[in-house]
């Protein structure tokens, strides 16, 4: 025992003075160095053992865990914005597919338009035409049926006046002198009736 | 027995006396808790490191919670150089809550309120740091000693006083904790007594106090390992960066 005390005084010299404390009975049990030297042996073998169990096997395991999840998630991150690059591109070839086109078919639609009207035009021209043709046509046969017309009528006026004259006086007369006098007439009044 | 509050923290042996030589490392309650306190650690941790799951469970977000934590801790004091150190500052820190901490569940044993175990953590600390200092800086390291911008003629007082504060680095560390995990412990076990002297008529206002008191001595128990670390880590920077 004294030599255990004498021992210990020298690595922990300074509590000697503790030590008398200890010595008494009902001082603090901290003092008292009887398990000293247990305690230091078993506070070295525990902490040892955690300190090369934790350094060489669990706070790799757990910084490699940190790591790889921080990787993890970058990566994500990077191919996510990655995605979304190429969705945008995307967009804009969409967009310019969906310009280009709308301008094509404009001119399409223009070309339809322009070809419509030519094809209207000229059947109207044509149309025109048959239409003047017919009207000179119809002319000209109003044209002869004019002329035709007066020679008819006063032939009709003298044989409708010779009956006349007949039933009412009972007597025939003369063709000749009729027609003269409906020719008189009809050269009076003709220009009443016509145009010539 | 009740009635002595320092009877708690009595180390007495737990099965046979072994020896080697002349030395008594017979296996005691103090051992005991030293080997739950290690093995809870370990188990905690491995559990926390087994899977890597990308969305952590609780043990996982613990573990990983922990060390982020003590890496920031320490390189936010001590800087990048300190990365080597990083494991045995955190196995300290953990050893030092767990016993903390399994010190108050009641009819266990504070590991960390004998002064004979805190001091030679903070020896250990201490002389550990000072090899350290000489190897990065060979006879340099003693210009901690020196404080720039000092009058030369105050110089040979500053140099004594700044060695004497060196000197009594790991004291002061390994008291620091000593005595806060013994006062408390001590104070509940006192307020405790009172509440069965004082029986059902006015054991409750010391048993409200008690109650309080829990709850301020965890605070304490994790603060305590806290600053054990932290200023491990400050003497640590003053040995990889000299300042002075």
């Amino acid at each position: 025992m004294i030599r255990k005390i004498f021992f210990q005084s020298i690595f922990f010299n300074f509590f000697f003075l503790k030590e008398i404390f200890a010595a008494e009975s009902g001082g603090m049990p901290q003092l008292n160095p009887e398990f000293w030297i247990s305690q230091i042996f078993w506070l070295t073998l525990s902490f040892g053992i955690l300190y090369i169990v934790l350094s060489k096997l669990i706070l790799p395991k757990i910084s490699a865990n940190l790591e790889s999840r921080k990787s993890l998630i970058q990566e994500n991150i990077e191919a996510a914005e990655l995605q979304r690059k190429d969705s945008e591109t995307k967009l804009k070839d969409y967009e310019n597919i969906v310009s280009k086109s709308k301008i094509e078919a404009s001119n399409i639609l223009n070309e339809a338009r322009k070809k419509a009207l030519k094809d209207i035009s000229s059947k109207k021209e044509i149309l025109d035409k048959q239409i003047d043709d017919e009207i000179k046509k119809a002319e000209q046969e109003i044209d002869t049926l004019k002329k035709s017309a007066p020679a008819k009528i006063n032939k009709i006026a003298i044989e409708t006046s010779s009956e006349l004259i007949k039933k009412i006086i009972g007597t025939e007369i003369n063709n000749s002198s009729l027609s003269a006098i409906v020719d008189d007439l009809s050269k009076r009044n003709g220009d009443k009736y016509y145009d010539n | 027995m009740a009635a002595n509050p320092m009877t708690q923290f009595e180390v007495y042996r737990i099965g046979p006396e072994i020896k080697i030589g002349a030395f008594d490392i017979s296996f005691t309650n103090a051992s005991l808790f030293m080997v739950i306190s290690s093995v809870a650690i370990l188990i905690i941790f491995n559990l926390g490191s087994k899977k890597n799951l990308m969305l952590p469970n609780k043990i996982q977000l613990l573990a990983e919670l922990s060390y982020t934590f003590v890496s920031k801790m320490i390189s936010d004091t001590a800087g990048s150089k300190a990365k080597p150190y990083f494991a045995f500052i955190f196995s300290l820190f953990m050893f030092v809550l767990f016993c903390n901490m399994f010190g108050m569940i009641p009819y266990t044993f504070t590991v960390t309120s004998h002064i004979i175990v805190t001091f030679v953590l903070a020896a250990f600390i201490f002389i550990g740091v000072t090899i350290v200092g000489f190897i990065k800086h060979g006879f340099g390291y003693l210009k901690l000693f020196v404080p720039s911008g000092v009058p030369i003629v105050l110089l040979p007082l500053i140099v004594v006083i700044e060695i004497i504060s060196y000197l009594s680095r790991p004291v002061s560390l390994s008291v620091r904790l000593f005595a806060n995990m013994m006062a408390g412990h001590t104070m509940m076990k006192v307020f405790g007594g009172f509440v069965i002297s004082l029986g059902i008529v006015g054991g409750w206002l010391p048993l409200s106090f008690s109650v309080a008191l829990t709850g301020l001595e965890i605070l304490v128990a994790f603060l305590q390992a806290y600053v054990f670390a932290i200023l491990t880590c400050i003497y640590l920077n003053d040995a990889l960066n000299l300042h002075h």
